[in-house]
């Protein structure tokens, strides 16, 4: 092996390839071709390291320091500066958002430093793909110590006793599922990989496959020995083309070296595994709906029993879980049930990714152990709300899942508190709210989502989100009356209680939840016909403040509508007959002298 | 034209000879359908009917379910489609940071609406419901390209690049 002085690490997920991460390797190429350094540094293309907010990143390797919004004019710089003399490029290091105060390694970072990585423990750090780096790692000695040290008995015991729980929402003991699918009669037997990350506001899974996807083979091949599956599915989101190349390249560098396959290392288990990818339905993340799917026909849900266990892919027993709880698999075995039991919760063991979006300081992918309470999350590691904006609440697990208001900020993140506080862990969204966000348009753009993707098959779903998204839009166009409350939730309770699969099941959740914490907002919109969020523009009224107007003309010219009128210099004047509140002269204005009220 | 003759242009028969492949390498092949539909997909840009029915005919699957499941799945397209796919993302960041105002933009800069297709095959507009970016949002993909931090007035410049 070739030995190098430095690494330079450069981010290649999603996120920081929109932002020009490619052109930034490029140019290093380039570079350090030019000074001669091709020999003695090496350039590798890593996977997601969770801090998108501040893509593209790098990293220097053995300092470790993170440079942030690379661009490629700045990677001249980096290579003199950096690689050539050895000192560090101040301007581009990360700067605390309160302190400003430049922070050169990335583990004194607050949004790394609280973290702690399992799932996500190779993602950023090697180069997907190149099955030897994940095999440096300590890849695949989890495999080869079930293979020739334990018994598949052993192997479900030994995840039974972690506590490891299904990380794709619902929360259901993995071991135990593997027990169930072991023990149901036949020789056949499936093993299925959950890839169709479908939430809004989620991309963990995206992250692992595309970051670390032989952590998923490996967690799925020791599955198959414990369960006794010869064959295996990974149904991955047609959107997510990298993940989908990244898989294949693993798949077949796995193949070659004889950890998957034929005769695995010479054990005589053998185990194939298939990509299948999906074709764009949501409903498609619901077991039963996967499996219609991979079998090639409408992915409708069915009803269970029988579950999966017992009649799955092909009327075969089959198991499923989800991406992030095959790629904690390894590590439980390789550091035993112990080692995994000892972080988190009493009922949920072990950490959880969370994708934090929305108005937060540090957009990015974040993996944290059971019971961390959402103010650590939001504040530390997130960094607080945006500019000086008010935290409202926190929407976790995505469409399925519910708002928490401020007041329940200090709750622990495990699987039983947010069902209590009406919510759900689902597959781990976490989307941060502010004071300009109204509730019942967020309840909305929800229903809006599960209901254009409810498969149709059963009533209460299909018709019952129609209905309930019929009055939100109401509301928020200032047309609701007093019964909408009431009647939103009778037929959020029915939805729940009645419809066939988990979409339907979870789909009321987030207006039952806002109904809960945020009742005041609807009020708002029904008896006062006003949106205290100022987010409903069929409720907003544009005016201009006269005192602080200079008569610029940036909005008279703005306006589509011409419905602005006034003369140069003067204050202007809206027309409220004529405004369709489209907002653009709020943007225009660099006085803040438009008024929503 | 073809090689036998007749009028038929080459590139038809370039891309039926493609359609012929993708059946031999999954015939046999249990669960096939949506990969087939995929590929066929990939040769037309589209499914056009005539397709349809010949994955029914070489599959032996009924073509209502042939028809079923290509209508079920969002990535399918029954109708032509524009030479630029400019997708909209409605995701949850990227509504909570303004996606609806972009998507409106987007509507008013193409007069489209949505899953529409400009008269001059030029544009086709869609939704997503999450591309995976959200520390970029609110986020738009044109093609292959996204466009991220966006803001209304950012749009007519990006569009016009693609022709």
């Amino acid at each position: 092996m070739q030995l190098v002085r430095a690494h330079v690490l450069v981010c290649g997920g999603t996120s920081c390839t929109s932002s020009g991460s490619k052109q930034v390797q490029e140019v290093f190429q380039k570079e350090l071709e030019k000074h001669k350094l091709e020999q003695e540094v090496k350039i590798v293309e890593t996977g997601c390291h969770g801090f998108c907010e501040m893509g593209p990143l790098v990293i220097i390797y053995p300092e470790g320091t993170f440079y942030v919004r690379v661009t490629p004019e700045d990677v001249p710089e980096l290579v003199e500066e950096h690689l050539l003399k050895g000192r560090i490029v101040n301007r581009l290091l990360y700067k605390a958002p309160v302190t400003e105060e430049q922070i050169p390694t990335y583990k004194e970072i607050a949004f790394y430093r609280k973290q702690l990585r399992v799932a996500l423990r190779n993602c950023g750090s090697i180069n997907p793909e190149n099955i030897q780096e994940y095999i440096a790692r300590g890849g695949y000695e989890g495999l080869e110590k079930v293979l020739f040290e334990m018994s598949p008995e052993d192997v479900i015991a030994e995840v039974k006793r972690s506590g490891l729980r299904g990380r794709g929402g619902g929360g259901f003991p993995t071991g135990l599922k593997w027990e169930f699918c072991r023990r149901s009669p036949g020789d056949l037997k499936y093993l299925i990989c959950n890839a169709d990350e479908g939430d809004p506001g989620a991309f963990m899974d995206r992250s692992v496959l595309e970051g670390d996807p032989h952590s998923v083979i490996e967690g799925m091949t020791i599955a198959a020995y414990g369960i006794g599956c010869r064959e295996g599915y990974i149904y991955v989101r047609a959107e997510y083309p990298l993940a989908i190349k990244r898989l294949k390249i693993a798949i077949a560098q796995a193949e070659e070296l004889g950890l998957l396959g034929e005769n695995i290392l010479g054990s005589g288990f053998s185990f194939d595994l298939h990509i299948k990818e999906g074709a764009g339905a949501f409903v498609c993340g619901e077991e039963t709906a996967l499996m219609a799917s991979i079998e090639g026909r409408r992915g409708m849900p069915r009803v269970r029993p029988p579950f999966p266990a017992q009649r799955g892919l092909w009327d075969k027993p089959s198991n499923i879980n989800n991406v992030e709880t095959y790629a904690n698999v390894s590590v439980i075995i390789l550091r035993g049930a112990d080692w995994f039991a000892g972080m988190g919760t009493e009922k949920s063991k072990g950490t959880k990714v969370f994708a934090l979006t929305g108005k937060i300081n540090n957009t990015g992918l974040v993996e944290v152990p059971m019971g961390i309470t959402l103010r650590e999350i939001i504040f530390e590691i997130g960094g607080g709300i945006v500019g000086d904006k008010q935290f409202k609440g926190v929407q976790i697990g995505g469409p399925s899942g519910g708002c928490i208001p401020v007041e329940l900020i200090d709750t622990p993140i495990d699987y039983e508190s947010l069902i209590a506080a009406g919510a759900m862990m689902g597959s781990g969204g976490l989307v941060v709210m502010d004071e300009t966000t109204c509730m019942v348009d967020l309840a909305r753009f929800f229903l809006n989502f599960t209901q254009s993707e409810s498969c149709g098959k059963c009533t209460p779903c299909r018709e019952g989100t129609k209905r309930m998204l019929e009055i939100l839009t109401r509301i928020c166009e200032g047309k609701g009356v007093p019964e909408d409350i009431d009647t939103l939730e009778r037929l959020g309770r029915v939805i729940k209680g009645t419809a066939l699969c988990g979409l339907g099941n979870t789909a009321p959740n987030p207006v039952l939840s806002t109904l809960r914490y945020f009742r005041h907002e609807y009020e708002a919109h029904i008896m006062d016909k006003r949106c205290p969020a100022h987010a409903c523009s069929a409720l907003l009224v544009f005016t201009i403040d006269e005192e602080k107007c200079i008569g610029c003309g940036r909005c008279l010219k703005a306006c589509p509508v011409g419905a602005i009128s006034g003369a140069k210099k003067e204050p202007h004047k809206i027309d409220p007959e004529k405004c369709i509140k489209c907002g653009t002269c709020f943007e225009k204005c660099r006085q803040n002298a438009i008024l929503r009220l | 034209m073809c090689e036998c003759g007749c009028t038929q242009p080459a590139e038809d028969v370039q891309k039926e000879r493609e359609l012929e492949t993708l059946f031999e390498s999954w015939r046999g092949v249990k669960g096939s359908l949506i990969p087939i539909l995929q590929g066929a997909q990939a040769i037309y840009g589209y499914l056009p009917r005539e397709v349809l029915l010949q994955i029914a005919r070489e599959t032996g699957i009924p073509p209502s379910r042939v028809f079923g499941v290509a209508t079920f799945y969002a990535q399918f397209h029954l109708s032509p489609r524009g030479r630029n796919i400019v997708r909209v993302c409605l995701g949850t960041a990227c509504h909570v940071r303004g996606g609806a105002r972009i998507f409106e933009r987007v509507q008013q800069e193409l007069e489209i609406g949505n899953n529409e297709t400009t008269p001059d095959l030029r544009f086709t507009l869609e939704t997503v419901a999450c591309l995976g970016c959200c520390g970029l949002s609110p986020v738009i993909m044109v093609n292959d390209d996204t466009h991220g931090r966006l803001a209304p007035d950012k749009l007519k410049d990006i569009l016009v690049n693609y022709q």
